[in-house]
């Protein structure tokens, strides 16, 4: 549905924004474009848009061209930007009429902004007037031009920016819910908002790609090594002994004592590998009491940490963690 | 096209720009008349004359919004991610400034046929006059929009734009000082005072009709230019 090649971005008199970027979405997809501020995120979806042109690559949308097309390619995108382009001078009413004939879309069109108004929930605000609207029902407004002609892709820049806690629990299932349309791209710096909306997560660094996997496999696919931290109850030289002894452990550190001769034990073990039975079987064969149990595996915050800090950004590291998903 | 048109039209006629220029517009022209109905004359043509003025500082309050505030606030995404084209936004854009300018103009037709109650004004030199006003309405509002799409303050927009239209009307002047014919010739070719003056005096010259047409295409190209040029920045 999006293929994104070569892509690259360069504003006059600065350093590239975005930089040889290239990934693929396929349909029905709900895909989260995470990265620090300033990263490139907005960059590349203004350039999905056709609102910015790319210095060079290209972008296709449903087969079209977005810069030989258009208009063809912009017809299947809805979009939501950072700052929701409202006109606060007209109601929500006169506004989504607005978009439906700027969009030239042809379908019925107060069943169509009803069905829509209904899906993001503003039938109440509808015909008040968007300056006296809260942000989260700018931010929903926002969201129902965005979804005006029905369109196949959605881009939404940081939807739930600035938003309360409630609002944020409300556009997320909001943004699930269309997911099972739509092919959806999202793009947020808050990574529990990501983790929670999206099955698919490409993480942008100084305008680079430096991973592209489902979020399950991100974290196993960063870990080099697999961790558990354990708690044993037993002799700290024979329970360090017998670990040490398992063949996929490669490191076993105390880091802790707990009660007299109860100590927390971090164990490194083998790439990817989940030897959990393995030390419990140890600790049986052994007489030792497992009194906690724990994997130890990087979080997703902890894979975002090291991937955007500078010393990770590199070529190799990009091509390492996105395995079959450059287009 | 038709959609931004609606919009720009509905945002001036609800909004203080537009109450603004079309009370402007009416106050001046109605003193205008009232010195025409004192000196007893049939012709509208003093109202035509002075309007020059008024027009080149009232244009640039109607066009000084168009595109820099929408560069401002952002809603230019909206427009500029819709599958429509540039020229369909911007003849949007210019086509509601100018429907602003026929509203505004039309008072002239009733000054006319109040005239008509007292004498025989000559309608064909009235119809001349706005014809004239709204050709020269059309190429400021071109340059208008020219401008309000290269900044994103109204306030420049607006000085801009007088800057600019004052500088095509003080051509004429400034073809007198310059001593070598030819360029003197052609600085006022290009002069909108003199095109306009033909008009006013009753005289509708086809060079003059395709000059001021001409002028708006140019710079509503050149705005079309613009917007897309700021995409590849």
């Amino acid at each position: 549905m999006i293929e994104v090649k070569n892509l690259t971005k360069r504003y006059s008199g600065g350093r590239p924004a975005v930089k040889d970027i290239s990934f693929k979405i396929d349909k029905g997809e709900i895909v989260g474009f995470l990265g620090p501020n300033g990263a490139g995120k907005s960059t590349t979806m203004n350039i999905l848009t056709d609102y910015l042109s790319a210095t060079s690559g290209s972008v296709r949308i449903g087969g079209f061209d977005v810069l030989q097309q258009p208009n063809k390619a912009k017809a299947k995108i809805g979009f939501l930007p950072e700052q929701p382009p409202l006109y606060i001078d007209m109601t929500v009413e006169e506004y989504l009429n607005f978009v439906f004939e700027l969009k030239k879309v042809r379908l019925d069109r107060a069943r169509h902004i009803e069905e829509v108004c209904r899906l993001v929930k503003i039938e109440e605000v509808y015909r008040r007037v968007i300056r006296n609207l809260s942000k989260g029902y700018r931010q929903r407004v926002g969201i129902a031009q965005a979804l005006i002609g029905n369109p196949e892709v959605l881009i939404l820049d940081e939807p739930t920016v600035g938003l309360d806690p409630k609002q944020i629990v409300e556009i997320r299932s909001l943004i699930k819910r269309l997911g099972k349309d739509h092919t959806v791209i999202l793009s947020s710096h808050i990574l529990s908002e990501i983790q929670a909306v999206c099955e698919r997560i490409i993480i942008i660094s100084n305008g680079s790609i430096v991973a592209d996997d489902q979020t399950e496999n991100l974290s196993k696919g960063f870990s080099e090594n697999s961790h558990l931290t354990v708690q044993i109850e037993g002799d700290k030289e024979e329970c360090l002994k017998a670990l040490r002894g398992i063949d996929s452990v490669s490191e076993v550190t105390v880091t802790g004592q707990k009660d007299e001769n109860i100590f927390e034990y971090y164990i490194e073990t083998k790439k990817n590998a989940d030897r959990r039975r393995e030390v419990f079987g140890c600790a049986v064969k052994n007489r030792f009491v497992i009194l906690a149990m724990q994997d130890s595996s990087m979080t997703l915050e902890e894979i975002f940490m090291k991937l955007t800090s500078t010393a990770a950004v590199s070529t190799d590291k990009t091509q390492k963690t996105k395995p079959g998903k450059e287009g | 096209m038709f959609a931004v048109f609606k919009r720009e039209l509905s945002s001036y006629l609800n909004s203080m720009i537009g109450a603004t220029f079309l009370f402007v517009y009416f106050l001046f022209s109605g003193i205008y008349f009232f010195y025409v109905l004192s000196y007893g004359t049939a012709s509208l043509a003093p109202i035509f004359n002075n309007m020059f003025i008024v027009l080149i500082l009232l244009i640039p309050i109607l066009t000084m919004r168009l595109l820099s505030e929408e560069r401002r606030t952002k809603t230019d995404q909206v427009l500029l991610t819709a599958p429509v084209g540039l020229w369909a936004i911007v003849l949007g854009k210019f086509l509601s400034a100018f429907i602003m300018l026929c509203i505004a103009t039309s008072i002239n037709v009733i000054f006319g046929l109040v005239l008509n109650l007292f004498g025989s004004p000559d309608w064909m030199s009235i119809l001349s006059n706005i014809i004239g006003q709204l050709l020269l309405g059309a190429a400021l509002i071109a340059i208008g929009l020219f401008i309000s799409s290269l900044t994103e303050s109204q306030v420049i927009a607006a000085i801009s734009t007088f800057g600019v239209s004052l500088f095509f009307v003080l051509l004429d002047s400034a073809a007198s000082l310059v001593e070598y014919k030819w360029v003197s010739d052609a600085v006022k070719w290009i002069s909108f005072n003199d095109r306009y003056n033909e008009f006013t005096e009753g005289v509708v010259n086809i060079s003059s009709i395709v000059f001021f047409i001409s002028a708006a295409v140019i710079f509503i190209f050149l705005t079309t230019r613009s917007l897309d040029k700021r995409r590849w920045n």
